[in-house]
């Protein structure tokens, strides 16, 4: 069974939000990084770039495909886990944690059209 | 995920993959297993360092009998099948009349006049339909329902057959078999074959023991790092030993030629299909060619990404991967000749972006003959 913590807010799209003031911090859920197999690389947008809801910010690729981020909130990318470049396998190993992906300055608060970790729950479980 | 209604073909080892974490997805209308419970890289390595085995039931396997059984062969495969010795195990492309492959196929000579053609479990129905319809009076019969396929692949697999095998095939050579060899009480066809450049077995059972038999070598295997691999690593395990896979650097409209096949294409054998087309090809000089290539940029090339040089297009991307060996991304391309040369620069168009990548020799990976 995935791990799904209950303190964060989630996408249809299998990323998760973890809001922190004004700030959202943005990984995939413990679901998506299983299903994808072992990450290879994770292609993340700059500091300083503006990301839609809904709009691809950036690629993650495992070993069998390549799939599409989809930006949960709207707003500024304000830190990126730079880790990643060599190391994407934390985004396996610890999604919600050291495999974190961006943090975005939220400009436009969307946080309940996303879904709570039951509703996630549920939404994987379909 | 979910939702395909679609009725997927099964192996008789379909029930033990949930008990070893397997993950299934839908492989040529087959649910296979694209890896276990350690993920592709770890599958990978272990069949690089210890062993790996695999369920390829969904192979087909066409046996063709009789009398002109080796007339019929010849005609339709382009390697010289007359040289092979019973308990030898041969490689060969098919070709159709524009020297394009039908397939890619494993023939085994059971008897003198007695052949097993073990092929791409995607082209079992193509297969079957072009034999019989260039057969030359042999008995062509489809048994891909009633045979079950496992491969034990990896520098351990001698060792772990030692542990469940009477008797041994200890003298079995690289590319021959041998019949009537015991495991856990199954009659096995055991042949020193396989898809990853390791060392390593093809283990043909009935499909009823199939369990049995992949179980025991499980159990024989644990302590010496024995794990069930799935498809996802089969492909990168074959990549780097530069192996073709049928839909990718073989297809109808590509010549075993292009694909580097020279080796297993005798035109001097005689008349066959195929052989007019491809004498042709070869007096002319190949107008394209399979190469290998290592990417500079990060990212990973997959099949069908457009390859560029001087910013125009080339050919494109066959097959590629992150390759675990070198923990960089590899992959085969289909490109014009003229650019075909090691060490020349290429452009790959991955998702609207231009990556860097070097023509390089192929294997990308080589076992040492020593271990």
């Amino acid at each position: 069974m995935s791990n799904v913590p209950g303190d964060l807010k989630y996408s249809k799209e299998h990323e998760w939000v973890r809001f922190d003031g004004k700030k959202a911090y943005i990984g995939i859920t413990d679901f998506a990084q299983s299903e994808l197999g072992d990450i290879v690389f994770v292609e993340l947008p700059e500091v300083g770039a503006e990301i839609r809801v809904g709009d691809t910010f950036g690629t993650v690729e495992s070993v069998k495909t390549v799939s599409d981020l989809y930006a949960p909130v709207t707003g500024t990318v304000v830190e990126v886990n730079e880790g990643l470049a060599d190391a994407p396998e934390r985004v396996n190993d610890d999604p919600f944690d050291t495999g974190w992906m961006i943090a975005v300055l939220v400009t436009n608060d969307n946080a309940s059209d996303l879904l709570t970790g039951e509703q996630y729950k549920e939404h994987i479980n379909d | 995920m979910g939702g395909d209604d679609k009725v997927l073909k099964r192996t008789p080892l379909y029930p033990l993959y949930a008990p070893y974490g397997a993950r299934t997805i839908d492989f040529g209308g087959w649910e296979m297993p694209v890896q276990f419970r350690e993920g592709i890289i770890a599958e990978h390595q272990a069949v690089r360092n210890s062993a790996g085995l695999f369920d390829v039931s969904h192979m087909g396997e066409i046996e063709i009998s009789g009398p002109n059984a080796l007339k019929t062969l010849q005609k339709i495969v382009t390697n010289d099948v007359s040289r092979m010795s019973e308990s030898q195990a041969m490689y060969s492309p098919v070709c159709n009349d524009d020297g394009g492959t039908v397939d890619d196929i494993l023939i085994y000579r059971l008897a003198e006049d007695r052949f097993l053609c073990v092929v791409n479990a995607g082209n079992i129905d193509k297969d079957y339909k072009w034999f019989t319809e260039h057969n030359s009076g042999a008995k062509i019969v489809n048994q891909s329902d009633e045979w079950a396929l496992l491969a034990l692949q990896g520098p351990k697999s001698q060792q772990i057959m030692d542990r469940v095998a009477t008797p041994t095939v200890s003298h079995v050579a690289y590319y021959t078999f041998a019949q009537d060899i015991v495991i856990a009480g199954a009659n096995c066809m055991v042949s020193r074959t396989g898809y990853t450049g390791e060392d390593g077995f093809e283990i043909y059972i009935s499909r009823d023991q199939a369990k049995a038999v992949f179980e025991a070598l499980l159990v024989a295997g644990s302590s010496l790092g024995l794990i069930p691999v799935g498809l996802g690593a089969r492909d990168t395990l074959r990549l780097e030993a530069r192996l073709p896979l049928y839909g990718h650097e073989l297809r109808d409209d590509i010549s075993p030629l292009e694909a580097g096949l020279g080796p297993f294409v005798k035109l001097d054998k005689g008349p066959f299909i195929g052989r007019n087309a491809l004498v042709v090809q070869k007096a002319n000089g190949l107008k394209r060619k399979i190469v290998g290539f290592i990417l500079e940029d990060r990212g990973v090339a997959r099949a069908d990404c457009q390859v560029l040089a001087h910013g125009q297009p080339i050919g494109y991307v066959t097959s590629g991967t992150l390759g675990p060996a070198l923990g960089k991304s590899i992959g085969l391309a289909l490109i014009e000749a003229d650019y075909a040369r090691i060490g020349n620069t290429i452009q790959i168009d991955v998702r609207g972006k231009l990556l860097t990548a070097t023509i390089v020799k192929t294997p990308f990976y080589k076992r040492n003959p020593a271990s």
